[in-house]
């Protein structure tokens, strides 16, 4: 019959008016500034600059090797290698970018810079609200600005910050584990070329 | 007069004491500009109430709230709408017509206030009583039309052409259910004054009231009138000239800041005058519905049921999906028009069958059969089964 | 003298003639065709003044409502609305003014020739009432032919604006092609 959807649809929103004045579930509104939803634990804004330990210069985890501003697709990422190296937080001389800047008016949030990068360096961080009446620069975040610590990140992405420290660590242990084998290996030849210094000259032919 | 029938003639008073205090040559201008303050300012004012309305009675719907950071509960939202649009420049296209783009809206804003002289809004509460009253409200209403061809013509844009056009098509195609569907508050009557139609509906049998909606064919013309006035305001579900997913939007996309506000407040106050012209002939006026609720004030009784006649416009906005061009206008030729036409006679033959149930079974049961018939040739060729989905592989 | 000249039929008659002469003379035919408007406009207004509200209003609904609508969509839907190529001024324009004066005396005579001797009397009320026992009693007939008038044309429309088709059509095709 003509009009007869019509009349169903008007029951459906009566029933939707008149439920959102007495149901919680069907008024699915957020007053924003005064409430927030909690962002899940995968969501990713900008980029963001991990440094362990207390110092964020030295302890930045990036070395500079340009991966990512080679692989931005908007190219909105801007480094430039130090000259020199620097020990970093475990001490060893590593080389550490004098210049990084990123432009999140430009970044599209693709991670792919989180994806190359091989040191763990950059990750994404979850903070939107970060609009300011500065036109000419509020923007671009430079190396100081884009430093956060391991524990902010563990405190943002729990499951993969535990998973990227396992890994670290795993790789850590295994060079030390290998140092420790040549550093043993060493140790023995040293030890057997000090007994038998008569054999060297018999393996002179090379195959 | 009693504490009742004063309230009811309060305005009425009000606006006799004022021109008591100017000089006797002066006091007919005077109590012509008095009542047309009060409509100037009544109409607008129930226009801002209507937009925070919609705002909200949507919102409600659609499972959010509307508008609620301006006053308390968003009920000043009109307000910093009317800042917004009086605050933004005025672009008006290089190449655009100046005077006709100028023009359009003030044509518009004037016949749709003209349209609210003949509105009995309480008991001897009308600007002019006008013998030919009805007449003279479609007669303007027809003028709309015009204001909408020079403003989608004078932008010289493609779209705001294309919109207008079809703006026109659909009013002109629904201006003539509109006219047939009012004919039969007329033909009952006997009179095209709008005083007489509302006292005619004015009395009642035990405490229901004589209003024409409650007979067969008043029901009928009522539902007709109701269609028909939706489509001539441009409203939902027959808002396609303004959609603004097809047609950016429609014949006003190059008006900005007041002249948009004056294009929205015509269409508005078109939708107020229109719902209160199906009041004034179909829901009794200023009427009360029943016998033993004389003692409310009539002037309020109009304002109520005008409320109502807009919450229901709302409702139905929030409800239904716009109608195609080609939807539309067949409903309009093949669906109202036989509709309106079968209702003369049916309100013909009340007339003449006398007094009786008789009318009553008569009436209804051919209405609801040209009712069934048409709908269903109207339903023919609609493949409406359930949809099938082709996913990619 | 003519009785009755006041001042707002003065108003309303510079405004009626000012919309025709703005019709006649713009160069830009939709203006001619809003200034036309304005002349229906004036019209209803004198109607209305002569206390003729039935035909003052069906002016402003059938003329302003439907026939300049109708203008409007023949000026677009023809080549007519965009920059004008032809001069405002004919080339014959003293035989067109002699003719023009010829048909103004014609109708001022008639209009003066329907004066009556005295003045009337009070007006006969033309009511809407009136009006309608009268197109059903005196002149039903005339409104039947009008309807039937009607009719034909809304039938000849549709004939026109119908799409051709069959055999008829393809022949009137290849015709057309050859």
């Amino acid at each position: 019959m003509l009009g007869e959807a019509i009349l169903k649809g008007l029951a459906v929103t009566a029933k939707n008016f008149a439920g959102s004045f007495v149901s919680e579930e069907r008024m699915t509104t957020v007053q924003y500034p005064e409430e927030r939803i909690a962002p899940i634990e995968n969501t990713r804004d900008f980029p963001v600059l991990i440094y362990d330990g207390a110092d964020p210069m030295a302890g930045l985890r990036c070395v500079a090797c340009q991966i990512c501003e080679k692989e931005c697709p908007p190219k909105c990422i801007y480094i430039t290698k130090s000259a020199d190296k620097k020990p970093d937080y475990v001490g060893k001389p590593q080389f550490y970018p004098t210049r990084f800047d990123i432009d999140i008016s430009v970044c599209m949030s693709c991670q792919i810079c989180v994806e190359v990068c091989p040191f763990e360096a950059i990750k994404m961080d979850t903070e939107f609200e970060l609009s300011t009446t500065d036109r000419f620069g509020g923007l671009l975040f430079d190396r100081e600005q884009l430093a956060k610590s391991n524990e902010y990140y563990h405190s943002i992405h729990p499951t993969e910050a535990a998973e990227v420290d396992a890994r670290l660590a795993e790789e850590k242990a295994k060079t030390e584990a290998k140092a420790k084998a040549a550093a043993e290996a060493a140790a023995a030849k040293a030890a057997t070329a000090a007994a038998t210094p008569k054999e060297a000259p018999a393996k002179e032919p090379l195959p | 007069m009693s504490f009742i029938q004063s309230m009811d003639q309060i305005f009425i008073t009000l606006q006799h004491w004022i021109a008591g205090l100017f000089p006797l040559w002066l006091q007919p201008a005077v109590m012509a500009i008095l009542a047309v303050v009060a409509i100037l300012g009544a109409f607008p004012a129930i226009f801002a109430v209507t937009t925070v309305l919609e705002r909200k009675g949507l919102g409600r719907m659609q499972n959010r709230l509307g508008p609620n950071r301006v006053g308390p509960l968003g009920i000043l939202q009109p307000v910093a709408d009317g800042i917004k649009s009086l605050t933004k420049e005025d672009i008006v296209p290089f190449t655009a017509d100046g005077l006709v783009h100028f023009l359009a809206p003030l044509v518009l804003v004037t016949a749709v206030f003209l349209g609210f002289a003949v509105l009995p809004i309480g008991r001897n509460m009308v600007l002019v009583n006008m013998d030919a009253g009805l007449f003279f409200f479609f007669a303007i209403g027809a003028s709309v039309e015009l204001s909408i061809f020079m403003a989608g013509w004078s932008s010289r844009n493609k779209y705001s052409l294309l919109g207008a056009m079809r703006a026109i098509a659909q009013m002109i195609s629904y201006e003539v259910p509109l006219l047939l569907s009012s004919v039969v508050a007329v033909m009952i009557t006997g009179s095209l004054s709008t005083t007489k139609i509302v006292e005619a509906q004015s009395g009642f049998t035990g405490i229901f009231p004589h209003w024409y909606v409650f007979t067969p064919w008043g029901f009928a013309g009522f539902i007709l009138f109701v269609i028909a006035a939706l489509a001539e305001t441009n409203r939902s579900p027959f808002d396609l000239p303004e959609g603004e997913s097809e047609l950016v939007a429609g014949y006003f996309t190059e008006y900005s800041g007041f002249k948009f506000a004056l294009f929205f407040l015509g269409e508005y106050l078109g939708m107020l005058s229109i719902a209160g012209f199906g009041i004034t002939l179909f829901l009794g006026g200023w009427g009360a519905p029943f016998s033993f609720l004389g003692f409310i004030p009539s002037w309020l009784w109009f304002f109520l049921k005008l409320f109502a006649a807009i919450s229901f416009f709302i409702w139905l906005r929030g409800t239904l999906p716009r109608l195609r061009q080609d939807q539309l206008m067949n409903f309009a030729w093949k669906f109202m028009l036989p509709m309106a036409l079968l209702n003369l006679v049916v309100a013909g033959a009340w007339r003449f069958l006398g007094e009786g149930w008789q009318r009553w079974i008569i009436c209804s049961v051919v209405l609801l059969a040209a009712y069934f018939l048409l709908g269903r040739t109207l339903m023919r060729h609609q493949k409406l089964g359930p949809r099938s989905y082709r996913y990619a592989e | 003298m003519i009785h009755g000249i006041g001042i707002v039929f003065l108003i309303t008659s510079a405004i009626t003639v000012a919309g025709a002469l703005a019709a006649a003379l713009l160069k830009n035919l939709i203006h001619c065709v809003l200034c036309l408007s304005i002349t229906l406009a004036g019209l209803a207004l004198l109607y209305l003044q002569l206390d003729a509200q039935f035909a003052g209003f069906a002016q402003i609904l059938v003329y302003i409502g439907a026939v300049a609508i109708l203008v409007v969509f023949a000026i677009l839907l023809t080549r007519g609305a965009g920059i004008p190529e032809y001069r405002n001024v004919s080339s014959s324009w003293l035989v067109s003014l002699v003719i023009a004066a010829a048909i103004f005396a014609l109708l001022t005579w008639a209009v003066i020739r329907s004066f009556p001797a005295t003045a009337a009397g009070a007006a006969p009320g033309a009511t809407v009432q009136s009006i309608g026992s009268a197109l059903m009693s005196t002149y039903v007939l005339p409104l039947e032919i009008v309807a039937v008038l009607l009719t034909v044309a809304l039938i000849g429309a549709v004939i026109v604006a119908m799409p051709e088709s069959g055999a008829a059509g393809k022949s009137i095709e290849k015709g057309g092609a050859q």
